[in-house]
């Protein structure tokens, strides 16, 4: 083409500017420009938010009940559902209407914003530190090594992974519920608690979903492994740790966060199915997962409970999806297959 | 080939043995048993009751004598009886002896019906509930898959694509009440809930009768169902074919007449087909053990409940055997699946 491309002419002699872009900037300028990933991340980004000001957004206490106004319906929803007139106590001071303890469903569906994105943001960390560093040890050094680990990874997959997870929260729950004064256990007790029983779920997510990401990581180490600058950077005498530290991780991140976006609407989802069938989230910490799960029992007479928390938990949902397959055709073009 | 599916099996028999450990020893760290029960019962009864079961030996005999009572054949003298600890699956009368096997022991939680029992009248159920899902995962997910390679970046691209996106967004617990809702309570075009068959089942699986009157239950959970399974099939299918679609041997294809049907039937589809195949043996393990939030949604009489109460319950053998019987379906469809991989494409060798 131009004198660029010659390896032989010294850069000095060309006379064309050219701004350079790392792989990451390329990516990001892609990803803008993909509309339904932005809307995605937008979306995202107000979710988060609502989950920082949701004591400002939310017009009553998540968890003041008013027994007297218990299913109590403004006018919009008995206008939206005709055959709430007949019955429903209209409830106009409730945006969206209340719950069976006559708690506003609005505050509840603003703080179980919380829940979701705590578990969308730091489940996925957890299961994305053990599958790295688990596939990055078993692809690194391979052999024997590799054979046992990845066994070992063969059988937890035959688990049932929902299974997996409520047996060890029906461990986590029991075990470390009224522990003694003072030990370990009581203060990661004591901090559940305070996050409305939300860390053990975080831990159970994380303990079952690195499976997938051990054996990407282990696949992508094992084809970069053997690229010259990493034999360059060995003859140098860099350590193994450096190697997989400085050298292979950060050429293998691209996939790695691809896997752990496109993953994060099912862990979302293992949360509100946990609080669905009551093992999740505890009481009256407000869950989408609990509140459709108390919601879908009352769906005859007040389908207004289920179908909101139910829209939040699926704009959610959505979200995520469209940001992941925006990040994977961003950062991994080939995938899309335009790039010919 | 019979060498590596003996090898194979081998091997599974290693996974379900290493499974059937770690689920024992994880169910008895759970502090509690299976007769806590909220007034306390006098210790004398307790001991009574666990040593019945027991449970009063030490962990290691019970590990054993339930691998014993479930893996090994038993030759006996003496006619099944009704006991909750004499009921195998598989009994055969040999002239004056019995041959018994797979005896998955009582279920705790009830006084007068065993593991087995639950297999026999729930699994069925759960098996037809997950077939029909399967097949219009694969109804729905292969061709909108296809589609949107072919027409990649146009319109039905998207279109395809969007519903892909639907169907992951939109989680059972969501889609379930609220299609029970529109065509259960608004409609009524469909029953809300219920199953339409009941034991006995032919085969031990299937339904005696089928007709509107069977197939009018399993419409809305199938469905539901096979919706959010179809999407992953779709993403997968239409991934895959995009990047066949670029090879060297589509081109010739192309390049020496055949017409496009021919060319994406016979040419594109087959190899596309290799990483969507992986996916459908999990996904068919998954599917017919039961899936909770939709039996529980539709009032569907299956095995998922099982899986989930019998955790709450400490109730050790249902646990084992649910668990066994997912990893059981887990492993075979894996190895079915690998076989499927050598007719899709004869170049892989089983070694």
């Amino acid at each position: 083409m131009t004198a660029l491309s010659d390896p032989l002419t010294p850069a000095i002699n060309s006379t064309i500017p050219r701004e350079g872009r790392s792989l990451w900037q390329e990516a990001m300028r892609r990803l803008v420009r993909n509309r339904a990933a932005l809307t995605g991340g937008i979306i995202i980004i107000l979710l988060v938010l609502v989950a920082i000001f949701a004591d400002f957004i939310a017009p009553y206490e998540y968890d003041k009940q008013s027994l007297v106004n218990a299913n109590a319906v403004p006018v919009w929803v008995t206008k939206l559902f005709p055959s709430l007139q007949s019955y429903a106590v209209i409830g106009n001071q409730y945006p969206i209407g209340a719950d069976s303890l006559g708690r506003d469903l609005f505050s509840r569906i603003v703080h179980g914003t919380r829940v979701s994105l705590a578990v969308a943001f730091i489940g996925p960390l957890i299961s994305l530190i053990i599958g790295v560093i688990y596939g990055s040890i078993s692809g690194f050094f391979g052999g024997r090594i590799d054979n046992i680990m990845m066994r070992i990874v063969d059988v937890l997959y035959a688990f049932p992974g929902l299974l997996f997870i409520i047996l060890l929260m029906a461990f986590f729950r029991t075990t470390l519920a009224q522990p003694e004064e003072g030990t370990f256990a009581y203060y990661i007790g004591q901090l559940d608690a305070k996050f409305g029983g939300l860390l053990f779920i975080m831990i159970g997510i994380g303990l079952t979903g690195w499976e997938t990401q051990a054996r990407l990581t282990r696949g992508q180490v094992l084809s970069v492994r053997e690229k010259e600058y990493i034999e360059a950077s060995r003859a140098l005498g860099a350590t193994n740790v450096r190697l997989i530290f400085r050298h292979i991780l950060p050429n293998i991140l691209g996939p790695l966060i691809v896997l752990e976006t496109l993953s994060i609407p099912g862990y979302i989802y293992t949360e509100a199915f946990l609080s669905f069938i009551g093992l999740g989230v505890n009481p009256p910490t407000p869950s989408w997962g609990s509140m459709i799960s108390a919601g879908s029992r009352a769906l005859r007479a007040y389908p207004n409970q289920a179908i909101f928390p139910a829209m939040a938990l699926a704009l959610t949902m959505f979200a995520f999806n469209f940001l992941g397959d925006g990040l994977r055709d961003a950062l991994e073009p080939r995938l899309r297959g335009t790039q010919e | 080939m019979t060498n590596y599916i003996l090898r194979r099996m081998l091997y599974m028999i290693v996974v379900l043995f290493v499974v059937s450990g770690i689920t024992f020893v994880l169910m008895h760290a759970v502090p509690g048993g299976p007769f806590d029960v909220e007034k306390n019962l006098p210790p004398e009864i307790q001991a009574n009751k666990e040593k019945y079961y027991h449970l009063d030996d030490p962990l290691y005999i019970q590990f054993f004598s339930y691998l014993s009572e479930v893996t090994l054949p038993r030759i006996t003298s003496t006619p099944p009886t009704l006991k909750t600890d004499d009921d195998y699956l598989v009994t055969l009368k040999m002239g004056d002896y019995w041959f018994k096997w797979m005896n998955f022991g009582p279920s705790y939680a009830s006084r007068s019906r065993t593991v087995n029992d639950i297999f026999r009248d729930q699994l069925p159920v759960s098996f037809q509930l997950g077939m029909f899902a399967l097949g219009i995962a694969m109804l729905i997910g292969f061709p909108l898959g296809i589609l949107s390679a072919l027409n990649h970046n146009k319109w039905p691209d998207y279109v395809s694509m969007g519903v892909a996106i639907f169907g992951v967004s939109v989680p059972t617990i969501v889609l379930g009440p609220l299609l029970v809702w529109i065509f259960g309570v608004l409609l009524q075009w469909l029953p809300p809930t219920g199953w339409g068959a009941k034991p006995p089942f032919i085969m031990g699986l299937f339904p005696s009768a089928i007709g509107w009157d069977y197939f009018k239950y399993a419409v809305l959970p199938s469905f539901v169902l096979g919706f959010g399974s179809s999407a992953v099939i779709a993403r997968l299918t239409r991934a895959s074919m995009l990047q066949v679609i670029r090879e060297d041997y589509i081109r010739t294809a192309r390049a020496k007449g055949l017409n496009e049907r021919l060319v994406v039937m016979r040419h594109a589809l087959r190899n596309s087909l290799i990483p969507v195949v992986t996916v459908l043996g999990p996904l068919f393990a998954a599917l017919v053990t039961g899936t909770f939030v939709t039996e529980l949604v539709f009032g569907i009489p299956g095995l998922g409940k099982y899986f989930v109460t019998s955790i709450g319950n400490r109730d050790y053998p249902v646990i084992m055997g649910t668990i066994l019987l997912y990893a059981v379906f887990l492993v075979t469809s894996n190895l079915l699946v690998d076989i499927i991989y050598g007719f899709l494409d004869p170049r892989i060798r089983y070694e």
